[in-house]
């Protein structure tokens, strides 16, 4: 009897860990009281880089706010595929880029130049919808972070409004401010300051779908029907530095093909979403847990 | 006075007793440890251990805490196959007084002092002696290959049933001796750039920079290091399972000159990793592992045909069941090599198909997708080799009957699920997207923490009964204070 016990419970786990996700499920929507159109000034001069606190150096940039969001991406597709300046290629946007400098160094893979994926349009978690004419954003996504985008999806982006990616320096220096902190808000970590792995927010559920991405901005010391956050700004202003998606970044290095990502995401443990923590991938990589914003 | 001298002569003067605080220093650095990291990090349990021991975490030391907390565990790792081998194999008892009091000293002080330093606040005093106990260890080392020196005529060996070479020269002590010899050498490779921190070299993790196609000499050597420490553990294990099985014939004759050869081999590449040798340096490498898991896979089809003819020797025509049922009747028997082989499935063997598949697959998805296969691929190997050295253990206790089976077949159970679990963790990027994972991470979450956790409670038992018994007059450890591992081994 107590092996039948053993049997149909591991049966239990098993059935239930091949059970389907919905990705559509229902989301909360909050206004969060924060533009995402809003772009914040980080002065010229020194701060501390990386774990180990080197020092290094920017010129002033302005830096927005918020990651780019699921309604400013979909406004960007509208006028781009107007325009000409992006395409698309079946279930794919594509759009054209120049090429990067081939070294062939060990595992380096050319990047040539030619039309790139920017964002699929059959990935299923994919939040921009197109109905044949027009690219809208799914209901309760509006305010979100743009994801399942490429490194060429946001390069275009930032390209097309006359702004770039961050390198990552900028980047840092954005999250940090002119101190040690590891975190953008200072140096300890609570559930309420950022949406990472577990950290118990109204979007996630753990049983089901798991961590999904929330509002941008939505760390800011409001309370979200019962949900306490914490104000949990940079320095200069930026929220979600840390956690929500990791945010591609534009340095293009040497003998890698790999471009870098910052700042951790809902998918990561709190260890990774300290300033200097680094993740790359292919420039084709997209995912739900990536996202962007701009530098000028 | 009689009472604690008595119980410390045997915990610190008896390979058994040594062999038993090594693996309880073990046991409490993991459970406590363990509660700082995975589920129990998210179900707050790690914010509570920190608060209730007084913890100083700091953000951006995390990678160097971890580095002292593999070391500490690693320290009494091989100070426990130190016992082992002393107790396993022919030296002059000054060297085996003289080796393991050192070993003893050193990682003990490594472990306590070591996370004393990481964990609760920076005592520089606690860091050099952290330092101090480490090179006690490289001591115990060099005074281990002395005492294995295989060339002293008083170690040859007639028995033709052993590999030796015409004049004698026993190559399994050999094998030992390439082994303590290349351990030694490779301990280096990680004190070096050791010595250099603070002085322009930075703590980091490899499995954080993998991708980054620059790297310095300092890196490299850490890196190889780690891969070879590692190995090098393994290797030392499979000899002491080896003897301790009495690992002898034909098979043996044929394993221990492949096992001699891998391990150089293997040697070579690693240190390769730091030369100009270095584009050519994997190749080295998979040229050396492969005669030494074939020498593994020998012992393991000795070790197996032996259980099946002694378990059916009473049988004039042994059916496969009968067969099967002999070579799986005693788990602590037939659990190491198991474990040897299950280490292909979760580790070899993944190992290999990522290198097959390196840019085409894994060098596709994000860098964090990668760090998780290295980490669990290590994490696995580790764990593999904690439940072999936990199954020789159970063995050395003489435990019989119903106990020596649940015992048995719950290190083994456990362990597989778990590390089963977690290859399958690796891997699900393979077959399912980021998106639609939770319920298969839930349930390899839930199958990971039960196996773990189970094997840690099943270690916690042994030990409370281990704790228990101390404070009987003629407790088992009245026994085992007179035991020595060689008069043990297998007929």
């Amino acid at each position: 009897m107590r092996r039948l016990f053993l049997n149909l419970g591991l049966l239990a786990v098993l059935l239930a860990s091949c059970q389907a996700v919905d990705l559509n499920a229902p989301i909360p929507t909050f206004e969060t009281g924060i533009d995402p159109n809003t772009w914040a000034q980080v002065p010229a001069g020194e701060f501390y880089f990386g774990q180990h606190e080197d020092i290094e150096s920017t010129d002033a940039y302005e830096i927005m706010v918020t990651d780019v969001t699921v309604s400013q991406y979909a406004d960007f597709l509208n006028a781009a595929l107007a325009d000409g300046t992006v395409k698309m290629d079946g279930e794919k946007i594509v759009s054209f880029y120049p090429g990067d400098e081939y070294n062939g160094t060990k595992h380096e893979e050319k990047i040539e130049a030619g039309d790139w994926l920017f964002i699929p349009l059959d990935e299923p978690s994919q939040r921009i919808k197109f109905d044949g004419t027009t690219f809208s954003s799914q209901e309760g996504y509006a305010n979100h972070p743009m994801t399942s985008v490429t490194w060429f999806g946001a390069w275009g982006y930032c390209k097309y409004y006359d702004a770039r990616l961050p390198t990552e320096i900028e980047w840092e220096k954005a999250a940090r401010g002119t101190d040690e902190r590891p975190f953008p808000w200072g140096d300890e970590i609570l559930r309420e300051n950022a949406n990472f792995y577990s950290s118990r927010d109204p979007f996630e559920d753990m049983s089901s779908f798991g961590s999904r991405t929330t509002p941008v901005g939505f760390y800011n010391g409001q309370n979200y029907d019962g949900y306490q956050t914490i104000d949990s700004a940079s320095p200069y202003g930026l929220y979600d530095m840390a956690g929500n998606v990791w945010q591609w970044t534009g340095d293009v290095y040497e003998g890698m093909h790999y471009r870098f990502m910052r700042g951790g995401s809902k998918d990561t443990y709190d260890m990774d979403l300290r300033v200097w923590v680094r993740n790359n991938a292919t420039p084709t990589y997209f995912s739900p847990g990536v996202g962007f914003r701009c530098v000028r | 006075m009689q009472f604690i001298k008595d119980r410390f002569n045997y915990l610190f003067g008896s390979t058994k007793g040594l062999i038993l605080v090594a693996i309880a220093m073990i046991g409490i650095v993991t459970a406590t440890w363990g509660m700082l990291s995975g589920p129990m990090a998210e179900m707050g349990v790690r914010e509570v251990v920190i608060k209730l021991l007084g913890m100083e975490i700091v953000q951006s030391e995390r990678e160097g805490r971890i580095i002292i907390l593999y070391h500490s565990i690693a320290m009494a790792v091989i100070a426990i196959e130190t016992y082992m081998i002393t107790g396993l194999l022919k030296m002059k008892e000054f060297f085996k007084t003289a080796i393991n009091a050192i070993i003893t000293v050193g990682y003990i002080l490594t472990m306590i002092f070591g996370m004393g330093f990481a964990y609760f606040g920076h005592n520089w005093a606690f860091h050099g002696i952290y330092i101090f106990g480490l090179s006690l260890i490289f001591l115990a080392g060099v005074m281990l290959i002395i005492a294995l020196w295989p060339w002293s005529k008083e170690y040859y060996v007639t028995d033709n049933q052993y590999a030796h070479t015409k004049k004698g020269v026993d190559l399994e002590r050999v094998a030992f001796f390439t082994t303590a010899v290349t351990t030694v050498l490779s301990s280096l490779f990680g004190a070096v750039p050791g010595s250099y921190y603070g002085h322009g070299f930075e703590t980091f993790l490899a499995e954080n920079v993998i991708r980054y196609p620059e790297k310095t000499v300092m890196e490299y050597s850490v890196i190889g290091h780690l891969h070879i420490m590692l190995a090098l553990i393994g290797i030392m294990l499979t000899l002491i399972i080896g003897r301790w099985l009495n690992f002898k014939g034909a098979w043996h004759k044929a394993a221990m000159p492949l096992m001699i050869l891998g391990c150089i081999v293997l040697n070579l590449g690693v240190w390769g990793v730091v030369t100009t040798l270095e584009p050519v340096a994997h190749m080295v490498i998979y040229v050396g592992a492969t005669p030494s898991m074939l020498a593994a896979l020998f012992l393991l089809i000795w070790d197996w045909n032996k259980l099946i003819k002694d378990g059916t020797a009473h049988l004039a025509k042994p059916t496969i069941l009968q067969k099967l049922g002999a070579l799986v009747h005693d788990p602590l028997k037939f659990g190491p090599t198991w474990q040897m082989l299950f280490m292909n499935f979760t580790t070899s063997g993944i190992g290999i198909f990522m290198a097959i598949k390196l840019d085409e697959i894994f060098r596709v998805w994000p860098a964090r997708e990668e760090r998780i296969e290295l980490t669990g691929h290590w994490h696995a190997l580790s764990a593999i080799i904690a439940t072999i050295i936990l199954l020789y253990y159970g063995d050395m206790l003489g435990l019989k009957g119903k106990i020596r089976q649940l015992y048995g077949w719950s290190i083994l159970i456990l362990s597989d699920i778990a590390l089963a679990a977690v290859t399958i963790f690796e891997m699900k990027r393979l077959f399912i997207t980021e998106a639609e994972q939770q319920p298969l991470v839930n349930g390899l979450m839930y199958a990971i923490d039960f196996g773990l956790g189970m094997l840690l409670v099943l270690l916690a038992t042994v030990m409370v009964w281990r704790l228990i018994d101390l404070f009987k007059p003629k407790g088992r450890w009245t026994e085992e204070a007179a035991q020595y591992l060689s008069q043990e081994v297998m007929k």
